[in-house]
């Protein structure tokens, strides 16, 4: 218990590993139950965010080079291009279809 | 108990708690709203982690640009004075079950793991000047490509969400 306490006490790699994994998890809840589709686009942000989160608690605890915050960017980078695609997507099908329940897309086209 | 533990704390509470209530809320608006505190904390842990450049990259692209971007959604979408009940959740206890048994898995991987960890700080202390020359040398076929991903990207978006005329 003594130890518990004293591991709590120094945040380290583990630390910050445990949030992300925790976050990911959360992330992975909002996709799975959602049906709105802008809800689960959030899910998906959380997701990145702890997958950057991991990138960068290795890069500064691990290698301790810069590596990992180079691939954080492009991770950054990629997150918003596909936010960028999946609103202008959702946008196009609540047009057609008037819902963004994900659950009664069922048609490319109309 | 010095500074560096409590705000590691603060910040993965504020992150954990606003990405509860992104998760758990029923209303997507609070939602929206949430995530803002979530990214916000995540860059504090960025700033912890050494990483001063990517903590302020955070807050410009995801808070300021992501967020806005998620909220246009939220509010083209929806009407927002009365709450969608499609907003609420489906298939709650299978998925309940399931992220808490990956939480479970992924915390207990993390903890029992022997991680190779330097002791020493290598680290410089301003990454940005570092990140840069790293961009345009060894990674500057990966930092090319984005680009391009990029460029698409907007002129797809662009694209996909112009409205089409009734002809």
């Amino acid at each position: 218990m003594q130890e518990f306490l004293n591991w709590l006490k120094t945040p380290g790699l583990t630390h910050f590993l445990i949030v992300s994994g925790i976050l990911f998890s959360l992330g992975v809840f909002a996709v799975l139950t959602r049906r709105n589709a802008i809800m689960v686009l959030m899910g998906i942000e959380l997701i990145l965010n702890a997958a950057n989160i991991n990138f960068i608690a290795f890069s500064r605890y691990s290698t301790g080079t810069l590596d990992g915050q180079v691939i954080a960017i492009f991770v950054i980078i990629l997150a918003a291009a596909e936010a960028a695609i999946a609103l202008a997507i959702v946008l196009n099908i609540y047009q057609n279809f008037n819902t963004v329940n994900v659950d009664e897309f069922n048609r490319l086209r109309d | 108990m010095d500074l560096f533990t409590i705000i590691f704390y603060a910040f993965a509470l504020l992150a954990l708690g606003a990405g509860s209530v992104v998760v758990f809320s029923k209303n997507i608006v609070h939602a929206a709203f949430a995530l803002l505190f979530a990214f916000f904390a995540v860059a504090g842990l960025y700033v912890l982690l050494m990483a001063d450049f990517l903590a302020i990259t955070q807050l410009l692209i995801y808070v300021g640009g992501i967020l806005v971007l998620v909220i246009f959604g939220v509010m083209l979408t929806n009407t927002v004075i009365s709450v969608d009940v499609k907003t609420g959740t489906v298939q709650s206890m299978p998925a309940v079950l399931l992220s808490a048994a990956l939480a479970g898995m992924l915390v207990g991987m993390f903890w029992s793991t022997d991680w190779k960890v330097t002791t020493q700080q290598t680290l410089p202390e301003a990454t940005g000047n570092e990140l840069g020359t790293m961009l345009l040398t060894s990674y500057v076929l990966p930092f090319e490509i984005a680009s391009v991903v990029l460029l698409v990207a907007l002129v797809g978006a662009a694209m996909i969400a112009r409205r089409e005329k009734k002809a």
